[in-house]
């Protein structure tokens, strides 16, 4: 064997390594969407409750209301999105969506936002709504930290990101909406555009 | 040379190679997993998977999932052992060229 034939050797197993155990068709662009949404629903969040009588929106149980609603609508749209693109990504890599590789993504992805997000709820039915921001900050970065292993590795830098965003917030707790926006509007949307370019355009 | 003793002879074949990546970097994988990842038929991955086993750089369990018959494979620490060593011997050879 020539010194051609081990460099073919080392690429054969860094791609096999890679294939069997990442999942790597996540789409860039679900990314950018995800933090238009974000963007959307906080403006219209921010326009309710500035127009609102009471400026408490701590008190005000309908506005409350209407911003969880809010919440909800931009989560659920940015999954789907991701779905449908992530989907249609890996029809064009042959890549399959539900194998071993994407279970164990979602999985560890799922783990810690699941109890982030019970966490917040719990801690939402006590009252106590200064921290939320920083809360799903945090866990969304650590759940990308965690799921990052079984993906395209470059998702940590995101991760990390939100979790300095999200410690920041901590110490600020009233400047939490900003840090949201912050967070998961414009972040993802640098993030998803390098990835687009970086990996969709290829 | 002593770089060229740790190039295994066991782990010059595409298949056997390919096997002893996917198991490296997975706690198991099943036939099926590396029949895909591999592209190899059955009858070549069953022979080279036995080689490997042979050699007792993989481990071989047969189980049953639900009715089904399953069998999964994962590596030796032996097994790691070697391939790591192999990896190193090619690395060597190709910055040494």
């Amino acid at each position: 064997m020539n010194n051609k034939d081990y460099l073919k050797d080392i690429s054969e197993i860094k791609n096999l390594m890679n294939k069997s155990s990442r999942f790597i068709s996540l789409s860039g662009l679900s990314g950018i969407l995800a933090g238009v949404y974000a963007l959307i629903g906080a403006a219209a969040a921010y326009y309710i409750v500035t127009n609102s009588y009471s400026t408490d929106l701590l008190l005000d149980d309908t506005i409350f209301k209407i911003c969880v609603a809010i919440l909800a609508g931009v989560a659920s749209l940015s999954i789907i999105t991701g779905i449908y693109l992530t989907t249609r990504k890996a029809k064009k890599t042959g890549e399959k969506i539900w194998d071993i590789s994407s279970k164990r993504l979602l999985f560890n992805f799922l783990i810690p936002l699941l109890v982030g997000g019970l966490y917040i709820l719990i801690i939402l039915n006590q009252a106590r709504y200064g921290h939320t921001a920083a809360l799903m900050l945090i866990f969304y970065g650590l759940a990308l930290v965690s799921a990052s292993k079984y993906s395209i590795g470059d998702i940590k830098y995101l991760g990390y990101t939100e979790i300095i965003l999200g410690l920041i917030c901590a110490l600020m707790p009233s400047f939490g909406f900003y840090f949201w926006v912050l967070g998961f509007g414009v972040m993802h949307i640098i993030y998803g555009t390098i990835m687009h370019l970086k990996y969709d355009t290829k | 040379m002593s770089i060229i003793t740790n190039i295994n002879k066991l782990f010059d074949h595409r298949i056997r190679l390919g096997i002893m990546s996917i198991l490296m970097v997975n706690e198991y994988a099943d036939f099926n997993m590396l029949k895909e990842l591999l592209g190899a038929t059955d009858g070549n991955l069953a022979s080279h998977t036995k080689g490997l086993e042979k050699a007792e750089y993989i481990k071989i369990e047969k189980q049953f999932i639900g009715k089904k018959p399953n069998t999964r494979y994962s590596t030796t620490p032996l097994g790691k052992a070697e391939f790591k060593k192999h990896i190193n011997a090619l690395e060597k050879l190709i910055h040494k060229t």
